[in-house]
């Protein structure tokens, strides 16, 4: 027996109401209107390239990089990866307890969760160039505006993560050791933190990547590290001297993604 | 006094000492039909007591609603002469703290080991960061928390992470975390549950054996009419939510039993 619908007569999309309609078009109208606002015209990047390709332009000046000042970009970098570390480690640190007060089953009353969401949000969105120059302002010029930034750039990076991992973790053994009258600092870092390890180390080692590159830019504020630097040549138009830095800066980058991602295979 | 008379007297009213867990026209509903209707029981110190009846006749809420796990609707509880439903906040921790519970699932942490775990069990007398890990645990804690592991088999492995262990094993090493608290009365929801028979009977054997041994009593849900013919010495038992049972052991016959096993069966 032939089926009751054929391919032929299967409508191809779906009905969708007026409003859906609404939606799309709103939608189409904004990303339209953005790119007609703000996308670089056709005619300007080609100019750029052209310029940037030429004999006197940006990229031939670039090479060969000059490692001339080798060594003293080596310590801005070991200056800007200590800073990724400080940083990190300090909001790391600080990102625990409040990851702890933002979970639904371990915050002591449900206006501290609030507040320590709130905060955690906050900490998120703001850019870090953005804490960078309001810690400038409170320390002062150097490499401590810049740690200030990463740590909270960390506490918002890695409080979400942290707390998405304890609201995840097994109900199970937290409520065993509650049963048993395990106060809840107890339950906490008995069953809660152990379980929640693999996650945190994780989360940990990313934060400590996302650290060393943002540290790099830092330095353009003035947040210390080798951003200062890089900043100085290109205002100088020593391109030659500036690749050599990204080169570098290029190089630590990833000598610490690499060695995360092993730290990572060999813990987790 | 024998443990049947012992019983019986406690079914008449008429034993002298005062039982253990006392419970008087206990209800439990949810809004809707009751679970738990008008039960009353008593049980004397050193008995083991078994709790049957068929899926969803409130077993695991009768065993719950006794440490306020789940909170009664109606009725009182007296166990360990304190009035379990007048406690709160701490009273009701310390009291809780003065039990030993085995769950259907051994709810242990997994990433760590079995002596890490079984340390975990002295949090119910003694708070502090020494006793969340062995590595940093007084010794006198890891000589107990070893010792409990070596009653229940386990010293062996004791290093060992509990996600590497058996699910026989695992349980194996929460009675030893029980074990740790010194628990006065110990209280097991189905702890042969997830087990394969060989393991659960094993399970079943060990809880005894120890509640024997320490003179404590032992009130324990089975789904199994073998573990429940030996290894208790009074059976109450649960139709829909009401309490149609309650006698020695000695004085009951599997076919009497098996109707409160039915649906399982």
């Amino acid at each position: 027996m032939a089926p009751a619908v054929s391919a032929r007569n299967l409508p191809r999309f779906a009905q969708r109401s007026v409003l859906e309609y609404v939606v799309i078009l709103f939608i189409l109208a904004m990303v339209i209107s953005s790119l007609a606002a703000t996308a670089p015209k056709v005619d300007s990047i080609v100019r750029g390239l052209t310029r940037l390709f030429s004999p006197q332009g940006m990229l031939m000046q670039m090479f060969p990089p000059d490692f001339a000042r080798a060594d003293r970009i080596a310590w801005k970098l070991l200056e800007t990866l200590q800073m990724a570390v400080a940083g990190a480690a300090l909001g790391l640190v600080f990102a625990v307890p409040f990851a702890i007060l933002a979970t639904d089953r371990l915050s002591p009353h449900p206006v501290v969760r609030t507040i320590a969401r709130g905060l955690i949000a906050v900490f998120r969105t703001i850019p870090d160039l953005v804490w960078a120059i309001f810690f400038i302002i409170i320390v002062g010029l150097g490499p401590a505006a810049g740690v200030m930034a990463i740590m909270i750039d960390k506490i918002g990076f890695a409080g979400r993560f942290f707390a998405e991992a304890m609201e995840e973790a097994d109900t199970g053994p937290q409520d065993a050791l509650r049963a048993i009258g395990a106060s809840r600092l107890g339950v906490i870092f008995s069953a809660v933190i152990p379980a929640c390890l693999p996650s945190f180390t994780a989360t940990s080692l990313f934060a400590l990547e996302k650290a060393v590159r943002g540290s790099a830019a830092l330095g353009l504020v003035g947040a210390g590290g080798i951003g200062v630097d890089l900043k100085v040549a290109f205002d100088l138009f020593n391109y030659d001297e500036a690749l050599a830095i990204i080169l570098m800066m290029f190089a630590l980058v990833v000598a610490v993604e690499q060695a995360s991602s092993w730290i990572r295979a060999k813990l987790i | 006094m024998t443990l049947v008379t012992k019983i019986s007297a406690v079914a008449t009213g008429l034993s002298e000492e005062r039982p253990v867990v006392c419970v008087e026209h206990l209800a439990k509903s949810y809004g809707g039909p009751q679970i738990l209707r008008d039960v009353s029981f008593s049980l004397q110190k050193g008995v083991s007591l078994a709790i049957i009846g068929a899926n969803g006749s409130g077993k695991s809420t009768l065993l719950k609603t006794l440490i306020r796990l789940t909170e009664p609707s109606a009725g009182s509880i007296r166990i360990l002469d304190q009035d379990v439903c007048a406690l709160s906040g701490s009273a009701l921790r310390r009291f809780r703290s003065r039990l030993g519970v085995v769950w259907q699932r051994h709810n242990l942490v997994p990433r760590l080991c079995a002596l890490s775990n079984v340390v975990h069990g002295v949090q119910s007398r003694q708070s502090g960061m020494r006793s969340w890990w062995q590595s940093i645990a007084p010794q006198a804690v890891r000589a107990e928390a070893l010792e409990c592991l070596d009653r229940v088999g386990m010293a062996d492995f004791a290093l060992r992470r509990v996600d590497s262990l058996s699910g026989g094993q695992s349980q194996r090493v929460a009675i030893a975390r029980m074990l740790m608290q010194r628990p006065e009365l110990i209280l097991a929801d189905e702890p042969d549950a997830s087990l394969d028979p060989q393991s659960g009977e094993d399970v079943m054997r060990l809880l005894s054996d120890l509640a024997r041994q320490q003179g404590i009593s032992l009130i324990f849900v089975s789904h199994r009419l073998e573990h429940t013919l030996q290894f208790s010495d009074q059976i109450l038992g649960l139709l829909g939510g009401e309490l149609t049972l309650n006698l020695p052991t000695s004085a009951a016959h599997a076919e009497q039993l098996r109707r409160f096993f039915e649906t399982e069966e």
